[in-house]
């Protein structure tokens, strides 16, 4: 074990923000390597920055550290400026811990958070020292391997990577080094055979795809492998109270603060969202240890603010007491050191869940912003997208923010949506107003900030099968919005730009026939896609072109419900006729109600894996009509099963 | 009241920024539960004053800053005493506390104080004989008019005075130049100084030494005592027993 450090050390001088290299955090504690240990190294396909808070990367970093048979170092993406020394000075991907060059791994796998980051991908495998493409990867090189919510359609990624996981990794990663340890001496082909074997991955190679027009056809290659790929599910978060010791990075980055993850898998059935649909069924973490979680963590890093992160905070059991609890005492010496109290942010909130007294707790602290994402103008399009909340539980929520002291709230709004009318993309601007007039009852100054994102369908919804609108469209929505708004002070309008929104939508239900796009629009330099400065829109239409490829087939027309996709091969759990039903459901403008507090529908995630929801209450959070459209000021039990208490997992 | 720290950064850890070490601090005075003073308004901080900034890339054996605690005078040595070992167990690899002392009421501010730092510039092997001629002639100019841009306006001063004792040292780790720079009324940085005479020396890694505080010909460290510190225990304000010391600082201490 070879380190780059002395290499590396003289180009550090000569880079932007340098300590983003040097590794060092806080809680950063690598086990030491050895020959018989299978060695991963985690990697974060974008900048430090973005990178290092990935609270996925950091749960397998710990979770492989501490297993005797593994050891797990991090790598990030070098910035520009620092690419360009390290092939100067043919210095390869190194880790941040004991900065080793890649080579000296025997797994790199990546976090796939966003499709954008793809070109990433391929540009870091190719740092590391080895071949782009998997079916040129042979012996001892590298095992490419990668995870995270886009693995749920990785077929544009599926000849440069040579096992998906899917799903939740915790129990996953400690059964892949096992196979990757007892197969090895077999050579590289017998490894991957046996990872194709292991519940929850995908190996591409073992899976051939053929086209027929517009659709494909799936034939496994390998014997033995599934025909269907399942997603795994671990069934209780109490099990897992990870990250132990969050890391703590010496130079800022996002989310700089403790995050303690308070439940994973959200029920309210949003139709647009794929995080909702993947990570189901919802399991929260027992209240204890997320209180220790907390008090443990803020002593452990000296942070003074901590994020309760979820798909929807506000709908943790008994939210309000674990806010007031972790703010801390009433008193302003809390502590006796006169500390002041935590701040605690909620990143996620839904705005039938948030209450005055819920906002009354959070502003004991400093304020942190407040974001709220009614997601469509009218009541009617929420109804087809499936977010069930009123005009009156927007109101109330923003009316609590502003009467606790907040000046200034920010909305999130989707265009693009099927069905939508300008009426409804209006109609954004007139709850924007709305919100202001509220406000202003409270705050002098009450202003607004309205954030606007295209809608890109994702695999795996019930709006896998829907055209997305065309840049022009969305540019012409985004304009009409923008004039509507025109000299209205109390509301800023922001917007994400819609030629990004599309290369997003090619990836996201791109076929394996996007790959060679990418390797493309990777080659022709197009890294760092997720950043405005560096997004090169022409690149990738570009590349389309060149391969021959039809923008209007990949992202712009409506799918059939006879159509092969390329990701039926692959499972997180729901059936597809609920999938179908439910787009069906959604052009009929008929919602459908959470299942946590309502009986089941049978999407197939609970049943099809013998899983349930795990919550501490069957009661759902006070105020607001909590995706039912009916008023539960006064909530009444609902029947869902909660599962037996096991004993917790320790915290240390 | 007041307590004045020396801390070093060396190594990796040079890499950080100034507003990197700072947030370092904050983090580190909270784990290391001292009785902090929080400043007023929205957003509380740790009273926590910062001398000179240190630049990226840069080592120092010689950093200050001053924290403010909710402490008694009496407990304020206790805590002082404490502080090298129980902040340096939090701080990051390189980090690290070398004394505490506390303050008199009103003393001069860091900023306000120190008027030269003293520099260590490693010197490549090969450079050594260029490096005593460059020296040299920094040494006998009568003059040395340094060229500097703020906010758009490049201005030329002459910085003749602000340069004071030069001299090449063969240190363990090969050879090093070391000058001592003044900071009134404007700092000359490292990198000026190395451009002073051309061609600009070369010279890799630099560590800061010391930090003086020159009054009335004499020199002094910003933990001496005619910078402020107050006289070390012993004397009637240390009285105190080890009985006033908080319980937490006592399984430290001990």
């Amino acid at each position: 074990m070879r380190s780059l450090w002395s290499a590396l050390e003289p180009l550090l001088d000569q880079v932007q923000r340098p300590a983003r290299y040097i590794g060092g955090e806080e809680g950063a504690r690598p086990a030491a390597h050895a020959p018989e240990k299978v060695a991963w190294l985690l990697c974060y396909p974008d900048s430090y920055e973005v990178g290092l808070p990935n609270q996925g990367l950091q749960i397998l970093y710990e979770i492989l550290n501490e297993r005797p048979d593994a050891v797990a170092e991090r790598a990030y993406a070098p910035w520009g400026d620092l690419e360009v020394l390290m092939r100067q000075e043919d210095l390869p991907l190194f880790s941040v811990d004991n900065h080793l060059g890649a080579g000296e791994f025997d797994v790199l796998a990546f976090n796939l958070s966003s499709e954008l980051v793809y070109t990433n991908v391929l540009n870091l495998i190719d740092l590391a020292g080895v071949a782009v493409r998997a079916a040129d990867r042979s012996g001892d090189d590298l095992l490419v391997g990668a995870g995270g919510h886009c693995a749920f359609n990785p077929e544009p990624l599926a000849d440069f990577v040579d096992f998906f996981v899917l799903g939740d990794g915790e129990e996953v990663v400690g059964e892949i080094t096992e196979v990757i340890a007892a197969r090895r001496s077999e050579g590289r082909h017998a490894v991957l055979e046996a990872l194709a074997g292991v519940e929850g991955v995908y190996v591409p190679a073992a899976y051939e795809v053929t086209y027929s027009g517009l659709s494909a056809g799936v034939t496994r290659r390998w014997p033995g492998v599934p025909e269907t790929v399942e997603k795994r599910t671990i069934s209780s978060l109490g099990d897992w109270p990870y990250p132990k010791r969050q890391l703590v990075p010496l130079t800022e980055v996002v989310h700089d603060r403790l995050n303690v993850e308070v439940f994973r898998g959200c029920t309210r059935g949003c139709r647009f969202c794929q995080a909702g649909m993947i990570t189901r069924p919802v399991r929260e973490r027992p209240a204890e240890q997320v209180r220790t979680m907390i008090s443990e963590g803020l002593r452990r890093t000296g942070y003074d603010e901590v994020a309760l992160t979820s798909l929807s905070t506000a709908d943790f059991s008994g939210i309000d007491e674990l806010v007031a609890d972790t703010v801390g005492p009433a008193d302003d010496d809390a502590g006796g050191a006169g500390c002041p109290a935590v701040t605690v942010s909620l990143p996620s909130l839904r705005v039938d869940a948030f209450t005055v007294g819920l906002a009354a707790e959070l502003q004991r602290a400093r304020r942190t912003g407040l974001t709220f994402a009614p997601e469509a103008g009218s009541w009617r399009l929420r109804q087809v997208i499936n977010k069930l909340i009123s005009t009156d539980d927007l109101d109330a929520a923003v009316e609590g923010a502003f009467s606790q002291g907040w000046r200034r709230v920010k909305l999130y709004f989707l265009v693009g949506l099927p069905t939508e009318t300008d009426e409804d993309v209006l109609g954004i601007a007139t709850l924007a107003r709305r919100c202001v007039e509220l406000g202003r009852r409270h705050v002098r100054g009450a202003s607004v900030t309205v954030s606007v994102g295209g809608f890109v369908p994702k695999p795996q919804t019930p709006f896998q099968w829907f055209g997305q609108n065309t840049v022009a469209e969305l540019q012409r929505k985004v304009a009409l919005l923008a004039d509507d708004l025109r000299g209205d002070r109390g509301v800023r309008l922001k917007w994400h730009d819609p030629e990004a929104t599309l290369v997003e939508g090619l990836a996201s239900r791109g076929d394996r026939r996007l790959g060679v796009v990418i390797e493309d629009v990777w080659r022709s330099g197009g890294t760092f896609q997720e950043w405005s400065e560096h997004f090169d829109y022409g690149l990738w239409l570009a590349a389309m072109e060149r391969q021959g490829l039809s923008v209007e087939d990949y992202a712009y027309r409506h799918r059939r419900d006879t159509e092969t996709l390329p990701w039926d091969h692959l499972s997180a759990g729901l059936h597809k006729d609920f999938l179908w039903q439910d787009w069906q459901d959604a052009l009929a403008e008929s919602g459908l109600e959470d299942c946590r507090w309502t009986p089941c529908y049978d999407c197939g995630a609970c049943t099809g894996y013998g899983i349930e929801h795990v919550v501490a209450s069957a009661v759902p959070p006070a105020g607001g009509s909590q995706g039912t459209g009916q008023n539960l000021l006064q909530p009444e039990p609902v029947p869902v099963q909660l599962l037996d208490r096991r004993p917790l997992a320790g915290v240390s | 009241m007041r307590v004045r720290i020396r801390w070093s950064k060396q190594g990796k850890i040079r890499f950080c920024g100034h507003r990197d070490a700072a947030r370092i601090w904050e983090r580190a005075v909270r784990r290391a539960e001292l009785p902090m003073a929080y400043s007023q308004g929205f957003t509380p901080r740790p009273r926590i004053s910062f001398g000179l900034a240190l630049a990226t890339g840069q080592e120092s054996v010689a950093e200050y800053l001053d924290v403010d605690l909710r402490a008694t005078p009496e407990e304020l040595y206790d805590w002082a005493a404490c502080m090298p070992e129980r902040l340096s167990a939090v701080l990051p690899d390189g980090m690290a506390v070398t004394d505490a002392c506390p303050l008199r009421p009103g003393a001069a501010s860091l900023q306000e104080a120190v008027t030269s730092c003293a520099w260590e510039f490693a010197l490549a092997e090969s450079d050594v004989t260029s490096a005593a001629d460059w020296t040299e002639r920094v040494r006998s100019a009568d003059s040395l008019p340094l060229q500097r841009e703020r906010k758009g306006r490049i201005t030329t001063s002459d910085v003749r005075t602000a340069v004071g004792d030069l001299h090449i040292l063969d240190a363990s780790a090969g050879s090093v130049l070391v000058a001592e720079l003044g900071t009134k009324p404007r700092a000359v940085r490292p990198a000026e100084f190395l451009r002073l005479i051309a061609p600009p020396l070369a010279a890799g890694r630099v560590r800061r030494l010391h930090q003086w505080i020159m009054r009335d010909g004499a020199r002094y460290e910003p933990l001496a005592p005619e910078a402020g510190v107050l006289a070390p225990a012993g004397d009637s304000l240390a009285a105190a027993s080890i009985d006033a010391v908080p319980a937490a600082q006592q399984e430290v201490c001990a």
